[in-house]
């Protein structure tokens, strides 16, 4: 165990936990972006930063991937970090005027948008914060989406903006992405899923006849777990 | 070489053996090939001279060496003559007969390829009274100009591998504290003491240990690495091996841009022969420690000469960078202890090992120590790659030894520590550098890079330019970079395009303390520079450009006219021929004219005008 302040108050945590793990379960709470508890942590958002150290000494870093440490000093609301936060904030909001989360987020952090910042007229809610890249990567194991280009030009893409014959269609990017840019489409019947330019072939159940998931997740769940597609091809509610 | 040297002693006789068969009294020409003098035909050249030689005869009356850059490449291609050391510049390949003829075989010194002062016009006859290289301490360079670098035999008649020799007989403890004993810092950029870091990694529990030496130079005119590692291969790679052993490593890689063909092949080249020769590869010398290592290719980006996204792309992956709160030195590449250092930091490394970490202390300040290889572009005279103790002044290298402002203008700055550098202004020419002074007034050592500027720079035009440089750089992984950066740099192009506003400085200010604050790499948390140094220093050339629309450098084409002042215009007409789109027009004999609606700024007829007359506002 070692002993932290955060916000003047004294903490109990364990070795190997990040600020941002100790914070929330002591109930501070500090905002984020691209964390998400069933992932590693990348630190690409910066809106969790904090500053530890005092006088000359103090720095800001990101409390989701800065471990905790005996007599550590952390100050989650300083003026620095307020900036960084505000900054962060307005500039994610001139980049994706059209997420609704974005704004409600804003406003529940007194961030207001800088005039000065063009907001982009693209129509882009991506806000590059990873999830759906990560998730995919070591969720699912697929890796069927990354990333292509790299400063202002970089987008979240399949390889070559070309349809993928290695994603399962599973949606879990979709579901991940906290801004609802990643778009999925179902046929009016259910049995096409589309996604990221590919069409899937929904598996109905053998229970209800219901399409509940893409052929190709379940082979790909098959595949992995050595489950018979039999006992695979009964959806969640049959089960 | 083919002989296997499998003892210190071995070593001993082979170095020897190689000095005994030269003898110093016998006339040679060394040419300078290192990259600059191939950009000024350097290649021909040597080709001139080796025909001419062999036309001659002279094949075995003299030596005759194509060795790396030497440093002074605004004069190239350079020839010094051995033993009298006279030293030729701007050689060409009709020189190349005289040269024989005339130095070589008459001893007579060729005036008009002899170094002139462009101030004072006095003339200098040997390499060391040449301002440019008597000024300066050269003590990792210096060793360029007489290796072939496709020679390991040059090497070696230089007392090279002896310090490897000699590490290889000390305890690796030893090795380390005199690394630490010297407080040599890092040379490409952080600044952070090497012998700690190598302490951290030999202490570091995990197998394998890695070291690399991250030759991605990518700074925009900067070319210390590159020229270390095209010219004087196997010293870099000596200092890596002495490296490995003091830390208990058998792996190693170079990352070297594939921009530097010249650079990747020559290494190349070297490790074959180091491997051949028994200096690398398995029982090094007969010492029992085993060694090697891989050469990868960078593919481009600026941001993987960032450790952390150095390892990335090594491993495979993008280079993104990642937190470096856990060290390198205790999981860095494929999350094993690794030590990066530098091309000029390894290259620094045998000299401690053969000097003693105190004789390096002893040179530089109190926390920069040794010599600092810079390179020196932009408007100055003397462009080329210079080699100072650290706390050396900045007025000395740009004065004395860069030789001052091109065209004699006015010296406005200088940025140093590359694209995210700040600028310094005239009032700091006096200051000594070294990482802290550097750091004190907003700009920092970096790799090295000093680039001067003279009066003709607008300082708001150049902070847009090394912004937009960054922006496009940025990996684009963390939010205040990605975004921030392309937001300064909006915001800049609105200000040299007349559309600025009135809180665009305070806006700038604050924008670039967040980004420093809350980006993730260092790439991120030092791309403020350019624009804040430049705030501080030079205000009110922002201010000028917001509030008056005026770019008082006249340089941004949308704040400037051009116009003819006819108390100095003598009606050459040479504004009027040089003009491409017909803007400026007058009668012979008679004060000319510049149509504003016509002009497109493109300076060519100011740059033309023998009077002074055109006039920028």
């Amino acid at each position: 165990m070692v002993n932290l302040t955060i916000d003047n108050r004294k903490i109990q945590a364990e070795e190997g936990q990040t600020i941002l793990d100790v914070a929330r379960k002591n109930g501070i709470t500090i905002p984020t972006l691209c964390h998400n508890d069933a992932l590693e942590p990348s630190g690409s958002c910066r809106m969790c930063s904090v500053e530890i150290g005092e006088g000359a000494r103090a720095k800001v870093v990101t409390s989701c991937l800065y471990p905790v440490a005996e007599g550590l000093v952390v100050n989650s609301g300083s003026e620095r970090v307020k900036n960084v936060r505000r900054t962060v904030m307005q500039l994610l909001l001139a980049r994706s005027p059209e997420s609704e989360q974005l704004a409600r987020m804003a406003e529940d952090l007194g961030i207001h948008p800088e005039p000065r910042f063009k907001p982009s007229e693209d129509g882009s809610k991506c806000i590059l914060c990873r999830l759906c890249v990560r998730t995919c990567e070591t969720v699912v194991g697929v890796s069927a989406i990354g990333f292509s280009f790299r400063g202002p030009e970089k987008n979240v893409c399949t390889p070559f903006h070309e349809s993928s014959n290695i994603c399962i269609g599973c949606g879990a990017c979709a579901s991940v992405c906290p801004t609802g840019h990643i778009e999925m489409h179902v046929s009016p019947s259910g049995d096409v899923r589309t996604i990221w330019g590919r069409d899937f072939k929904m598996a109905a159940c053998s229970k209800c006849g219901l399409y509940f998931a893409p052929e190709d997740q379940l082979t790909y769940i098959s595949g992995r777990t050595g489950v018979p597609m039999e006992e695979l091809m009964v959806c969640s509610s049959c089960r | 070489m083919t002989i296997k040297i499998k003892s210190f002693g071995e070593l001993k006789e082979l170095q020897e053996k190689i000095k005994a068969g030269r003898d110093p009294r016998k006339p040679g020409i060394t040419l300078c090939v290192g990259t600059g003098c191939l950009a000024h035909g350097a290649m021909k050249v040597a080709d001139a001279f080796r025909e001419e030689i062999d036309k001659r005869g002279l094949s075995v009356k003299i030596d005759f060496r194509k060795t790396g850059c030497h440093g002074f490449c605004e004069r190239g291609p350079m020839v010094i003559i051995s033993p009298e050391n006279i030293f030729y510049q701007h050689v060409k390949v009709e020189d190349v007969g005289d040269i024989l003829e005339k130095t070589i075989l008459k001893g007579e010194v060729i005036d008009g390829l002899l170094y002139a002062n462009p101030q004072s016009g006095e003339k200098y006859v040997h390499e060391d009274e040449v301002p440019f290289y008597k000024l300066q301490t050269r003590t990792v360079f210096g060793m360029n100009s007489k290796v072939d670098p496709k020679n390991m035999e040059d090497y070696l008649a230089v007392d090279g591998y002896s310090a490897l020799a000699k590490a290889l007989a000390m305890n690796p403890e030893d090795i380390v504290r005199e690394v630490v004993t010297a407080n040599l810092r890092g040379r490409g950029g952080g600044g952070f003491p090497a012998g700690r870091k190598w302490e951290e990694t030999s202490k570091a529990k995990g197998s394998p240990k890695y070291v690399i030496c991250n030759a991605d130079e990518g700074d925009p005119g900067a070319y210390m690495d590159r020229s270390l590692l095209e010219g004087n291969p196997h010293l870099v790679l000596e200092g890596m091996i002495i490296g490995a052993f003091a830390i208990g490593s058998s792996e190693g890689y170079i990352y070297v841009r594939n921009e530097y063909p010249l650079a990747v092949e020559n290494i190349n080249v070297a490790i074959k022969q180091a491997r051949e020769a028994g200096l690398l590869g398995e029982n090094i010398l007969g010492s029992g420690f085993s060694f090697d290592l891989k050469v990868n290719r960078g593919g481009g980006a600026f941001v993987c000469g960032e450790s952390s996204a150095l390892f990335a792309s090594l491993e495979g992956r993008a280079g993104e960078p990642r937190a470096k709160y856990v060290h390198a030195t205790e999981k860095g590449l494929y999350d094993k202890p690794t030590n990066l250092n530098n091309v000029e930091t390894w290259a620094n490394v045998p000299f401690i090992i053969q000097n003693g970490g105190d004789w390096y202390a002893g040179i530089g300040t109190d926390h920069s120590k040794g010599t600092k290889i810079f390179s020196l572009v932009g408007k100055i005279n003397n462009t080329g790659l210079v080699e100072v103790p650290m706390g050396t002044s900045m007025r000395e290298i740009v004065f004395d030894i860069g030789g001052g402002i091109l065209n004699n203008r006015k010296f406005k700055a200088i940025q140093t520590g590359g694209p995210s550098g700040g600028c310094i202004p005239e009032a700091y020419l006096d200051m000594p550098v070294d990482y802290d002074e550097l750091t004190k007034v907003g700009s920092m050592m970096g790799s090295g890079g000093m680039i001067v500027m003279d009066e003709g720079t607008c300082m708001v035009d150049l902070a847009r330019y090394f912004t937009n440089f960054l922006a496009s750089e940025s990996c684009g992984k963390c939010v205040p970079c990605r975004e921030g950066l392309q937001r300064m740099r909006e915001i800049l192009v609105d200000i040299t395009e007349g559309r600025g506003q009135e809180a665009d400085i305070e806006l700038l200010e604050s924008l670039g303390a967040s980004i420093k604050d809350g980006a993730l790499c260092a790439l991120g948390s030092s791309a403020p520079n350019p624009v804040l140094s430049t705030i501080r220093y030079f205000r009110d050339e922002y201010e000028a450009h917001i509030k008056e629309k005026r770019c008082p450098a006249g340089v941004c084409k949308a704040l400037i006219t051009y116009s003819v002042d006819p108390a100095k215009c003598t009606g050459c007409t040479l504004c009027a021929k040089v003009c491409p789109v017909g803007a400026a027009t007058g009668e012979k004999k008679k004060v000319h004219a510049i149509d504003p609606d016509k002009c497109t700024r493109c300076g060519a007829c100011k740059e033309s005008c023998q009077f002074d007359a055109i006039i920028v506002r």
